[in-house]
């Protein structure tokens, strides 16, 4: 033997890379095996541009197994957040329009980050809608030892002392911002809304007397009941089945109603069968009945949205915030 | 509840639910070594496995993935100054500098210790003291938080110690770097300069990875002899000697262990503030109050010890506000809330009463867990470390590079990520050689959104008042910090007075 001590080592090493592209080509060699030529035929990707643990993964994550049957093919559930949802959706209109990366979309997010930051990196029609699955109206809190027993008690305390009575919620343009907003409006008075990073960071600061109130979703407003905090109101056109006692803004007279959506889009010039395929496979799941036991357990409100629907839905409260937004505008500059 | 934990413990050690034990503490070390891959996001990536459990499962495996990948993340802040997630940043102060001096064996069964005793203190506060430290973290509004955030900052003079100026320059740096993006309070787009990339602000990891990373990799390509050189100088020990004799060592100074359990649980039970922070705090405490502060940041066991024990007791307290109001306690917390709702399983008081076994199983799997970490610590943490120590820098070097550029990539699923992290990590190393210490930019990029965030909820919070600025200087807790700020301030300067007046009375004596 010839050999040097180094060079030996150096084909071991060679030896590796070559086992180790080998494994990859079988595995990439499996993956393409997966189906046949008609969409979907392999592993498509279900991006969610939030944190994992929020109700967007939790959603996604019911989601995966009934939609792994729908399709017959795997879903493989990832994140890409930042901006409050804006980095991934920016990437998004920047994506392959083959439908094997499918991306979560909320309203108002997808309307309100448009119209109020400088560049998004996204126009709200770039995100292609393709469903509306779920929605959490917003529900106006108290905690148990709060002295306000019904809306009208916090609405005459907001009269008589205007903005110091404060409403905290989840972020700023969110459902939770405007729907204070749209209160303050309905209502004549000025709630301070003091945002929070999350509906997380929301709830200390109302058990922990921080704030007067919040400006929540059902369901944290659900997951508080038990700790003795006081449903107000829900801001949904019925009660919702899971606070029966809690009434609708509208009942105590004021036309609130406001919360978020979450859907799922894919990129811009995504072929219209595409759509139809997913579209249809996400109405099956959303008609799945452990999916249903499992989201209403949660507190979601089920949605079953189409892609006009969503649309329609989307252009329909674009109008409300936009006069909402030029209201405000001239109240600041006036 | 005597009863109840006896079950727990038995349960624990059935051989299914153990084996589960020592593969997740294993899993999760692997991932907590990839810096780039953080805790929440391999617990998000091990959901899918747990849906085929029963609900015990699939929450054990959940906790010792997690104690594991905090315990993980030391090996390579210690071993190549690569901060394997945000809670193991001050673990490279003095983890690395015992790397370069040989000792990284040393460093490696210290965290071991210091991981086993902080985990299961966290446990032991979460089984023990969850309703009253539940209660009391309640009290934390934004005003303490931005307080907890100043408190903070006082590491700068600490972490600085040759120049004040340059320390808070490196400070303010990091400041104003998390300040770019979407303002986490108010919703305003800053300094992203035309860029809609920079709307999700500067990355803690990619920020970390090439501040600390970067600069250590041009050093070994500038001088690929000097790292081996340096090593061999220490002596090259190994064996059972030195496994007793650190043990020995840590063991003999237990102030620094219980402080730094305490801080762990207190921090880690507090809804808005982590691991990443319960570190940094343990850190400057260790070194504030030990006797050998002036050998912190050159290689000093406790200065590793100190961050993780503290990280480790993170991971039990954070269930304290998640398992008791439903509020996770950091963001890893916020996977293992989805897995108990996909699971009907409601957190909450009631919880405790209705799902009293399977509660009492999961809290003592993870002090199991924390066990389970010396055997796999002692050994294939080890092994580990001797095969990284052993590498020839040719080859250490670009698997670095290859580690920071899928770790900084992983973070978000996003490329310019890694742009990011070249750019800071070339700015890092110059100014590394201005004498701007990186840890200082770290620490403004770590406390910048508490303190934010703190400032103008608490004002807004406080819009009732006339002047709602005073309600940063009338809440009592608020007070106790402002108190303790103005304390680690001072604490510096009287430290140089003392020593100077020491050397005074010397030269008359």
């Amino acid at each position: 033997m010839n050999l040097k001590l180094g060079s030996l080592r150096e084909i071991r090493a060679l030896l590796g890379v070559v086992a180790f592209g080998l494994a990859l080509g079988v595995l990439m060699g499996c993956a393409a095996q997966e189906g046949g030529d008609s969409y979907p035929n392999r592993s498509i990707s279900y991006v969610i541009p939030f944190d994992p643990g929020g109700e967007s993964d939790i959603t996604a994550r019911i989601q995966q197994g009934p939609l792994e049957e729908a399709l017959g093919v795997s879903v493989v559930v990832s994140h890409q957040p930042g901006g409050g949802g804006a980095l991934g959706w920016s990437e998004l209109t920047r994506t392959e329009p083959d439908g094997y990366t499918i991306m979560g979309h909320n309203l108002p997010h997808i309307i309100l980050q448009p119209m109020v930051r400088d560049d998004a990196g996204y126009e709200t029609d770039q995100i292609n809608q393709v469903y509306i699955f779920q929605s959490t109206p917003n529900a106006l809190v108290v905690p148990e030892d709060s002295p306000y027993q019904s809306l009208e008690d916090l609405i005459r305390a907001a009269e008589e002392n205007p903005g110091s009575i404060t409403l905290g919620g989840s972020g700023e343009y969110t459902a939770n911002h405007i729907g204070t907003l749209l209160l303050n409006e309905l209502a004549g008075v000025e709630f301070t809304y003091v945002p929070f990073t999350g509906t997380g960071s929301a709830v200390p600061a109302l058990l922990g007397g921080q704030v007067d109130g919040l400006m929540t979703y059902t369901t944290a407003a659900l997951d508080m009941e038990e700790q003795g905090v006081r449903v107000l109101a829900v801001a949904a056109e019925e009660r919702v089945s899971q606070l029966p006692d809690a009434p609708t803004f509208q009942e105590e007279g004021y036309d609130l109603v406001e919360g978020a959506f979450r859907g799922v889009a894919v990129p811009p010039e995504t072929p219209e069968e595409i759509i139809q395929t997913l579209a249809e496979a996400f109405r099956e799941v959303n008609n799945d009945p452990q999916v249903i036991e499992q989201m209403e357990e949660l507190g979601f409100t089920l949605e079953n949205l189409g892609p006009e629907e969503a649309r329609e839905l989307t252009q329909e409260r674009r109008e409300v915030y936009e006069r909402l937004l030029e209201d405000l505008e001239e109240l600041e500059t006036g | 509840m005597l009863e109840l934990l006896v079950d727990a413990v038995i349960q624990n050690l059935s051989p299914g639910l153990f084996i589960l034990i020592i593969l997740g503490v294993i899993g999760g070390m692997a991932l907590g070594a990839m810096p780039g891959l953080s805790v929440t996001v391999g617990l998000a990536l091990l959901l899918p496995i747990t849906f085929t459990m029963d609900p015990v499962s699939g929450l054990v495996l959940m906790g010792a993935f997690y104690m594991g990948a905090v315990y993980g993340g030391a090996f390579t802040s210690i071993l190549v100054n690569a901060p394997g997630t945000p809670s193991s940043i001050a673990t490279a102060f003095d983890g690395y500098p015992m790397t370069r001096q040989g000792r990284s064996e040393e460093a490696i069964v210290g965290v071991t210790i210091a991981s086993v005793i902080g985990g299961l203190a966290g446990v032991a506060g979460l089984i023990f003291f969850a309703p009253l430290l539940a209660n009391f973290v309640l009290n934390f509004g934004p005003q303490e938080y931005f307080w907890i955030g100043i408190f903070g900052l006082t590491m700068i003079a600490s972490l600085a110690a040759r120049s004040l100026v340059l320390g808070l320059i490196g400070g303010f740096l990091g400041l104003l770097l998390s300040s770019v993006g979407v303002a986490p309070v108010g919703g305003d787009v800053r300094f992203t300069f035309g860029f809609t990339y920079l709307q999700g602000g500067v990355p803690l990891i990619v920020a970390l990875i090439g501040l600390f990373t970067v600069p250590v990799i041009i050093d070994m390509i500038a001088n690929p002899g000097a790292r081996h050189a340096e090593m061999m100088d220490g002596g090259g020990r190994g064996g059972a000697g030195v496994v007793w004799s650190t043990v020995r060592d840590v063991l003999s100074r237990p102030m620094n262990l219980i402080r730094s359990s305490v801080i762990g649980t207190v921090v880690g039970a507090l809804p808005g503030a982590g691991g990443n922070i319960a570190n940094l705090i343990a850190y400057n405490e260790a070194k504030r109050t030990s006797k050998r502060s002036e050998r912190f940041g050159k290689g000093e066991v406790d200065g590793v010890v100190a961050p993780e024990t503290a990280n480790n007791a993170v991971v039990g307290a954070g269930l304290i506000p998640l398992l008791t109001l439903g509020i996770p306690g950091a963001p890893p917390d916020a996977v293992i809330y989805g897995v108990l709702l996909l699971h009907g399983l409601r957190p909450g008081p009631d919880l405790f009463v209705a799902q009293g076994p399977l509660v009492f199983t999961f809290m003592v799997s993870i002090a199991i867990a924390a066990i389970v970490m010396i055997p796999v610590g002692l050994i294939a943490g080890r092994a580990l470390q001797r095969a990284v120590v052993s590498m020839p820098t040719r080859y250490l070097a670009p698997a670095i590079v290859l580690l920071t550029i899928v770790g900084s990539y992983a973070v978000r699923n996003n490329v310019a990520d890694v742009g990011l992290m070249l750019l800071l990590g070339i700015a890092g190393y110059v100014l590394r050689e201005l004498g701007i210490h990186p840890a200082t930019i770290v620490l403004g990029l770590v406390l910048g959104p508490i303190i934010e965030t703190g400032l103008v909820q608490g004002l807004l919070a406080a819009s009732g008042l006339e002047t709602p600025w005073t309600s940063f200087f009338t809440r009592p807790i608020s007070l106790v910090i402002i108190a303790m700020t103005i304390l680690a301030a001072l604490w510096p300067l009287w430290v140089s007075r003392r020593d100077q007046r020491a050397r005074e009375m010397q030269e008359e004596g």
